[in-house]
């Protein structure tokens, strides 16, 4: 039996998901691991947009901050459950990107970063200025959702890591099959159709200017959900989420492990997450390891990690 | 009325430093168009490395001067090592690189500098003049007096000399500068020279006014190049245009809305200008080739 790519993909994935905790030595690496998952489903919403639509964003942790403010906010001052916030979180992260994305996605390369990258600062500054709302440059503290509560009345018993890994591993398998899904959907096959050139894929008949809001309402709402997600397992938001370089760290992870596939952009943001964990001991190094690793594989690697590494073994297997 | 001085003097001073960052942004794009998002990088460099200088007891004019010769010969190594191999490569591989170099850059200066924030003594003293009720620092007037001089010797550099119009060249047409004969590879490499020195020049300068360290190049980088893109990306005259006008606005906005916005107008702006002239102020229409 030959498995399709998007078969053997999700097979990666659920098997590296259930089998990497046997070897975890202690609950700390379940931390880390819900970190790599939260980071991953954000990256593949960057996938969908940059990966498959050939869009830039330098502002999406913009809507990581909205997602995660969300679960701290709506719950606090409309009763709104916190399960329920990530909902409610991703509904308004889809609208404001609705709204914003509309004039700025007329935009081409740089301009159309720069743009995305002034939505992210303004967002970000928004939620470190307003304090009484926001709590400022400290955050604010977020609700605990229940639901760990909730598994151990069925006898569940977790601890509080683990249900996290559990949690959002369900949630970025989840989000890389729809992913994947879209991509040979006919809304993701005019989004590579665009991709390659927009005067093309207008003349075959696709409304370029609504295809790209697609991608980018889609990519928020992923964007919105990861930051959701971090909220409720740290219990806390701070504005840090929505920043600049969050963005930037988005993007890195997309493009290095290969924003043209979802395995890759979950690669890369594995790669990046752990490595200031793998750092820790030279902490003073961490910045120029990373400027040179992002540097490194865009010069040599261009495409990306996964697929550079699929292209040498292609090459061999013939 | 003194209130509105005030805040009209320490905008262009801010403006001139914003103008000559934009104006870095525009040498390297027009040679290369390569937005250099280390751009900060070099200012911060400049004001880091005269620091070093200073404190090693040198006098500060050859601290200054052998600061700018390694922010250029390092901005040169910028364009050998990370942007002439990636020749050809996608916005977002471009625009990851020089974020890399730029942090790349910043881990390097807290290793091999400090982490601490330090001052430049003022060039000529600290005693405020008053106009109109207005205190101006001297070193304001350094600033932009430092800025204009740069901009007419740049202007004077492109228009009268043969290896200026030979960037310029290179800027509008680079196969057909080869063809004439330009050595295209050492105009790139003089843009990143140009644009790093010019950089280091705006750090010195501003050291004096506003505390440097290592962190300082990334929100520097984003201004100027908000500066450059209020302006239209590539044009000189639209990066001193534009970097003024961001300074004045910053200035006015702290002075007369909230100062914990003033770094917000940048953004915003920005977002009113590309939604308005997507090409900025002084952007010329596109063709594009299909």
């Amino acid at each position: 039996m030959r498995l399709s790519p998007k078969q053997s993909t999700l097979l990666v994935l659920a098997v590296l998901m259930i089998a990497s905790p046997f070897f975890f030595p202690s609950n700390y690496y379940y931390r880390v691991g819900s970190l790599v998952f939260v980071n991953s489903i954000a990256v593949v919403g960057i996938v969908i947009l940059t990966g498959y639509a050939g869009q830039i964003s330098l502002g999406h942790a913009g809507f990581l901050g909205i997602g995660g403010y969300a679960c701290a906010l709506l719950p606090a001052h409309f009763g709104l459950p916190p399960a329920l916030a990530v909902v409610a979180g991703a509904a308004l992260s889809g609208a404001i990107a609705y709204v914003v994305g509309r004039p700025i996605l007329k935009l081409k390369g740089y301009y159309l970063a720069v743009a995305t990258l002034g939505f992210g600062v303004l967002v970000s500054m928004v939620l470190a200025n307003e304090g009484w709302l926001t709590g400022g440059p400290d955050g604010i503290k977020v609700p605990d959702p229940g639901l760990r509560a909730l598994l151990e009345q069925v006898g569940i018993e977790l601890t509080n890591p683990q249900f996290w890994y559990a949690f959002c591993g369900l949630v970025l398998f989840i989000g890389a099959w729809l992913a994947l899904n879209l991509r040979e959907s006919p809304t993701g096959r005019a989004l590579r159709a665009l991709h390659g050139s927009e005067v093309a894929a207008r003349t075959a008949g696709i409304d370029v200017a609504k295809a790209k809001l697609n991608a980018f309402v889609i990519s928020a709402v992923y964007a919105s959900v990861a930051g959701s997600l971090l909220a409720l397992q740290n219990r806390l938001i701070t504005p840090d989420v929505a920043g600049f370089m969050h963005s930037i760290e988005l993007v890195t992870m997309a493009v290095l492990g290969g924003a043209g596939s979802v395995l890759g952009g979950i690669f890369g943001a594995a790669l990046l997450t752990l490595l200031p964990q793998v750092l820790t001991v030279l902490q003073d190094y961490e910045h120029v390891v990373l400027g040179l690793v992002m540097m490194l594989v865009m010069i040599f690697l261009p495409a990306g990690l996964i697929p550079s590494a699929r292209r040498l073994l292609r090459g061999r297997g013939e | 009325m003194s209130d509105l001085l005030q805040f009209l003097v320490s905008g262009v001073t801010v403006g001139a430093v914003y103008a000559l960052v934009a104006l870095g942004f525009t040498i390297i794009y027009n040679a290369s168009d390569v937005v250099n998002f280390a751009q900060g990088e070099f200012v911060m460099l400049g004001g880091m490395i005269s620091v070093a200088g200073v404190a090693a007891g040198l006098p500060l004019p050859l601290a200054a001067l052998i600061a700018i010769a390694l922010t250029a010969a390092i901005g040169v190594a910028l364009n050998t090592f990370a942007i002439e191999p990636a020749r050809g490569a996608p916005v977002v591989s471009l625009i990851i690189i020089t974020i890399g170099a730029s942090i790349f850059i910043r881990g390097v200066t807290q290793i091999v500098l400090d982490k601490g924030t330090h001052r430049l003594p003022s060039f000529s003293g600290d005693d405020p003049i008053h106009v109109l009720g207005a205190t101006v620092l001297p070193q304001s007037l350094w600033v932009v007096a430092g800025a204009v001089a740069i901009f007419v010797a740049l202007w004077l550099f492109f228009t009268r000399t043969l290896t200026g119009r030979a960037v310029l060249a290179t800027s509008n047409n680079r196969l057909a500068a080869q063809l004439v004969g330009i050595n295209t590879r050492f105009v790139m490499t003089l843009s990143f020279a140009l644009s790093a020195a010019i950089g280091a020049l705006a750090g010195v300068l501003i050291t004096p006014i506003l505390p440097t360290s290592f962190e300082i190049g990334i929100s520097l980088a984003l201004k100027g190049f908000a500066a450059a893109m209020l302006g239209g990306m590539g044009n000189p005259k639209g990066a001193l245009a534009g970097g003024l006008l961001l300074g004045l606005m910053e200035a006015l906005t702290a002075g007369y809305i909230s100062s914990h916005y003033k770094d917000a107008v940048a953004f915003f702006v920005i977002l009113a200008v590309l939604f308005a002239f997507p090409r900025g102020l002084y952007g010329s229409n596109p063709v594009e080739r299909v």
